[in-house]
């Protein structure tokens, strides 16, 4: 079949990658595939079955990053004993100003209701300032260098996959309240803000997560490499294999989350499949392919697409804290548009929008490329460049452009995919 | 010899025929309503001799020349104008503005063909910087006339032109559409309200699912017990 | 006395006055992507690399007749610059309709399948703009830097607080008002700008009336990239060329084409302005000013600052929230479903 052959063509490639540079490397590669591939999967549920279009993926898989950070630490006593009871009384104030509000909304009516939500918003919002303002700067100020801020709850961090799944799910709910049941422009205008917003929160907020000095050393739910080295069962595995017990430590953690992750994706994959070719799925691409039909039999079309907007977020969300458990460190930085949001739409329409194979496939495809565009990129000036003499302008700028031809080139790829193959290396099955 | 003419039209929008076989003709100066039950084809018909569909089979002639190739655009230049039912107007420009996008195709002075829409239309001068959306359904539609007599044009064709005003603006439209056709332009008109429309009519068509039943001037129609008692309520 | 007129002047300079410059960039931005939506009924989120594509243009150009000894005297040489910048860009832009753009139209696309081919376009833009001339900030203002200087202007007042006018703050506005004054006299009063107007407002009747589409497709695209890139241009001028920020700025400038109501020219500018100061009043650190108006006991400790400025892109997102909860048509009524 087709689409084995297209799967079998992709080991093949991840193989190569082991066979002329190095396992590691491909399993490293692999890794990010696979939590590519569910990033993917989300997306498809919320493109593929309801034909939404989330540009803000980048701010849901930041979510699902702090989530990691905030189960897995461990919590910084002296930041907790400075900032828990500012911190606390902020969240109670916020409660406070939130029920006053909802109250008045309830008891008034018409202008003087508007004016009165805004008064209570105003006026809660000074008050929570003036509680949240001292406790942030007493967090912040508690070494700031290592800690600075209030730590996590140290719990296990597989944990934390299923919480950042439900702080993404969180982030989707209100975004598409606020957004679906307008035009589609506005649904993804008001992702890419929330998602701009989202980062722009954990790069500033401190006493959270660190802000821009990032969080290191997060737990791991595999071994150590460093562990591996030092236990007689490994070195006596490394001996019967052969191999060196540095790279194989490496390649075996390495394995150890693949299996992992693999066990994720077949597990969103399965609830993806039997979602999609269930009668909820059935009803969610009817409403896609004609919504006014649809409403017009009664289906709340609004609520189908929260659910599917939620549901499709929770899921980045879910991706977004495997990457940050398999990088060990949290970088707000790092959450960039075009690296999350517009490489996992390239996946999905160029792997088969509508369909999960077809996504978990893209998943695979467009990280390998996009990996490997940067040393195949510097090969290719190099070179190019080789054949310039010596001392050529072009060459330099050639040098240094290797890294802006990838948004070029993913861009082609998306036009091209879009305009003449749209549904895609597997397409939806009717 | 009509001067406008839709001869054995078959035809639809997709694969099945609403229209089996119907003729509809004008001559200049005449009034000619096309009326019927619901679903009987009738702005179907029209369309159809504007071109906004295609014919498996007949044809349309304005004058000598056969036009059944034609784009509605083409049309219009042609010498036809159309007055859609439904969003008719430039809501968001003026009057005035509305009827300078009437005659868009036009390179020439067009403010002769303006005044006389005026002349036609005296409350459109009044009104005439006003936007079209804050004007009644009745000067809408007046709008909308005006703005399709802007080429100058020897055919006018006008879909349900009453449809959802009160009788008194009824009464008046009817009046301008009266008064229009004195000027020498054939009208061909789709028409609901059958027996007003039959009043005014030189010619009537009765089309019932897509085809020809009874077709003789508006007087005869009105008279004819048949017609009476399916279409006219007795 | 002294301590109100004091308080004035710092407002009028730090808020006033960038609030101003900065309302009319936004303005000028929001209005490309308002026209766009209005014609083409897409939200076209290329617009913001756009914007950096034309600037770059104008750049190179501008490079190019400094190194040849050639400039506008007190004026910046951008703006000679300015029509090949622009030229360029429409040029580019009118291609990109061409090989992208229009196999949707003629298909009847729905809006997101053409949402998603303007993010592809984004990219391509991006890395072509990285490519042409790196992504580091590139200062490209010349001519005379001040108008006002503060210092000229405590001698002349006695004021503790200085006036700073910058050149390029009164270009943007002077040019954003040729501008939008040009563009409403093309709207209003010539034959093509009412065609558009129309088409915008019925598209049946339009091309009912001989209205050629293809024509106004491309007199809109000819207009919003002219308007980008002046955008880009006076925003670069005022502030810094960085090709990042373009892309940061798509949301204030939908926000503000939104906020005025989507496809309504007169909304995006009024938008432009509501967004800009909004921005500037809100993460204004407000400490000094307190101090000049009120008695020394009741000097605020911190700075007095609403929103710090990092969080400035968070303000057009709470008022995009707060337009589409309350009122999605915006100011001006424009489309919403």
């Amino acid at each position: 079949m087709r689409n084995l052959g297209l799967f079998a063509l992709m080991g093949a490639a991840l193989c190569a990658v082991g066979v002329f540079s190095s396992w590691s490397e491909s399993l490293q590669i692999l890794n990010l595939c696979l939590i590519s591939a569910i990033m993917a999967l989300g997306v498809n549920m919320q493109w593929g079955y309801a034909g939404l279009f989330n540009v803000g993926i980048m701010g849901f898989a930041a979510l699902g990053g702090v989530a990691a950070v905030l189960v897995a630490m461990p919590p910084v006593a002296e930041t907790w004993a400075v900032g828990s009871k500012g911190i606390g009384l902020t969240l109670v104030a916020l409660a406070i100003t939130i029920a006053v509000t909802l109250f008045v909304r309830a008891k008034l009516q018409g202008r003087a209701r508007k004016w009165a939500t805004a008064a209570c918003i105003i006026v809660g919002y000074f008050a929570i300032r003036e509680i949240f303002d001292p406790a942030v700067d007493a967090i912040e100020a508690v070494d700031a260098a290592r800690t600075g801020y209030l730590g996590g709850l140290g719990l296990p961090i597989m944990l934390s996959w299923i919480v950042g799944g439900a702080f993404a799910a969180g982030a989707a709910w209100v975004v598409g309240k606020i957004a679906l049941g307008l035009r589609a422009d506005y649904l993804a205008i008001a992702t890419l803000g929330i998602a701009e917003i989202i980062v722009a929160l954990l790069k500033n907020e401190d006493w959270l997560s660190r802000g821009v000095k990032n969080v290191t050393g997060l737990p791991r739910p595999v071994p150590y490499e460093a562990d591996l080295q030092a236990a007689p069962w490994f070195n006596d595995l490394a001996l019967r294999l052969g191999g060196d017990v540095i790279s194989l430590s490496s390649i075996f953690v390495k394995l150890c989350y693949a299996v992992l992750f693999t066990i994720v994706l077949m597990i969103v994959l399965w609830f993806a499949e039997r979602a999609l070719k269930s009668p909820w799925g059935r009803m969610m691409r009817a409403i896609r392919d004609n919504r006014d039909a649809a409403a017009a039999m009664g289906k709340n079309v609004t609520r189908r697409h929260l659910q599917v907007f939620v549901l499709g977020s929770a899921v980045v969300g879910l991706a977004g804290a495997m990457m940050t458990t398999l990088d060990g460190q949290f970088t707000p930085g790092t959450y960039q548009p075009l690296r999350f949001t517009f490489l996992i739409w390239v996946m999905v329409i160029v792997g088969g929008s509508g369909n999960n194979w077809g996504s978990i496939l893209g998943g695979f495809l467009i990280w390998f490329l996009w990996i490997e565009a940067e040393p195949v990129g510097r090969w290719l000036t190099e070179t190019l460049g080789a054949w310039l003499p010596a001392d050529s302008p072009i060459k330099d700028q050639l040098a240094d452009s290797a890294a802006y031809l990838r948004p070029l080139v993913m861009g082609t790829i998306l036009l091209l995919v879009l305009r003449f193959s749209p549904r895609g290396l597997i397409p939806e099955r009717h | 010899m009509s001067f406008l003419i839709g001869e054995n039209m078959t035809g639809g929008y997709g694969a099945a025929d609403i229209l089996h076989d119907c003729t509809i003709a004008v001559e200049k100066g005449e009034i000619a309503v096309i009326v019927g039950p619901n679903g009987a084809g009738k702005s179907t018909a029209m369309k159809a001799v504007f071109g906004m569909l295609g014919l498996r089979k007949g044809r349309v002639m304005l004058g000598d020349r056969d036009i059944t190739a034609l784009s509605p655009q083409d049309r219009v230049r042609a010498g036809m104008g159309f007055v859609p039912q439904n969003s008719n107007v430039f809501t968001s420009m003026t009057v005035q503005e509305n009827l300078e996008m009437g005659a868009f195709i036009r390179r020439d002075d067009f403010s002769g063909t303006m005044e006389q829409v005026f002349h036609l239309f005296p409350i459109l001068k009044e009104k005439r910087f006003q936007p079209a959306g804050e004007l009644s359904g009745g000067q809408r539609q007046q709008v909308a006339v005006g703005r399709a007599l802007m080429t100058q044009p020897k055919v006018l064709m006008l879909d349900e032109p009453t449809a959802g005003v009160s009788p008194i603006v009824m009464d008046e439209l009817f009046d301008r559409i009266l008064e229009v056709a004195k000027t020498g332009i054939a009208i061909l008109m789709v028409e609901q309200n059958a027996r007003q429309a039959l009043n005014i009519a030189d010619k009537g068509y009765v089309l019932v699912q897509g085809a020809n039943r009874f077709t003789d001037t508006g007087a005869a129609l009105l008279a004819n017990p048949e017609v009476r008692k399916s279409f006219l309520g007795g | 006395m002294d301590g109100i007129l004091d308080a004035i002047v710092l407002m009028t300079n730090f808020v006033l006055i960038p609030g101003l410059a900065y309302g009319s960039q936004l303005a000028l931005g929001a209005l490309g992507v308002t026209l766009i939506f209005a014609i083409l009924r897409f939200s076209n989120f290329a617009h913001g690399d756009m914007m950096a594509f034309g600037t770059m243009a104008t750049i190179l150009f501008t490079w190019w007749f400094q190194s040849m000894g050639i400039n506008f005297g007190i004026l910046p040489t951008a703006l000679l610059a300015l029509p090949f910048g622009i030229a360029v860009s429409i040029g580019f832009t009118l291609l990109t309709d061409r090989v992208v753009y229009r196999f949707y139209r003629r298909q009847k696309s729905a809006p997101i399948v053409v949402i998603m081919a303007s993010v592809g376009v984004m990219f391509v833009m991006n890395g072509l703009v990285r490519l042409i001339i790196g992504p580091n900030d590139q200062r490209f203002d010349d001519g005379a830097r001040f108008i006002i200087k503060a210092s000229e202007f405590k001698d002349w007042s006695g004021l503790n607080e200085g006036l700073a006018l910058r050149s390029t703050q009164l270009l943007t506005v002077v040019v954003a008002i040729v501008v939008v004054a040009a563009l409403f006299w093309f709207l209003q009063r010539t034959r093509t700008g009412k065609a558009m107007r129309a088409y915008s407002d019925n598209e049946d009747l339009a091309l009912l009336s001989g209205i050629n589409p293809e024509r106004v497709v491309m007199v809109a695209w000819i207009l919003a990239a002219t308007l980008a890139t002046i955008a880009g241009v006076l925003y670069g001028l005022d502030k810094s060329f960085k090709p990042f920020t373009y892309f940061q700025l798509l949301l204030p400038i939908f926000a503000a084409a939104i906020v005025g109501g989507f496809g309504q020219p007169l909304g995006a500018i009024a938008g432009g302005f509501i967004i800009a100061f909004s921005e500037v009043t809100i993460t204004y650190a407000y400490k000094k000013f307190i101090i000049y108006l009120v008695p020394e006991s009741w000097a605020p400790d911190g700075l007095a600052q609403l929103l710090s400025t990092d969080y400035k892109f968070a303000i057009s997102f709470v008022i995009l929230v707060v337009v589409l909860l309350i009122r999605p048509t915006g100011i001006f009524k424009g489309k919403v479903a």
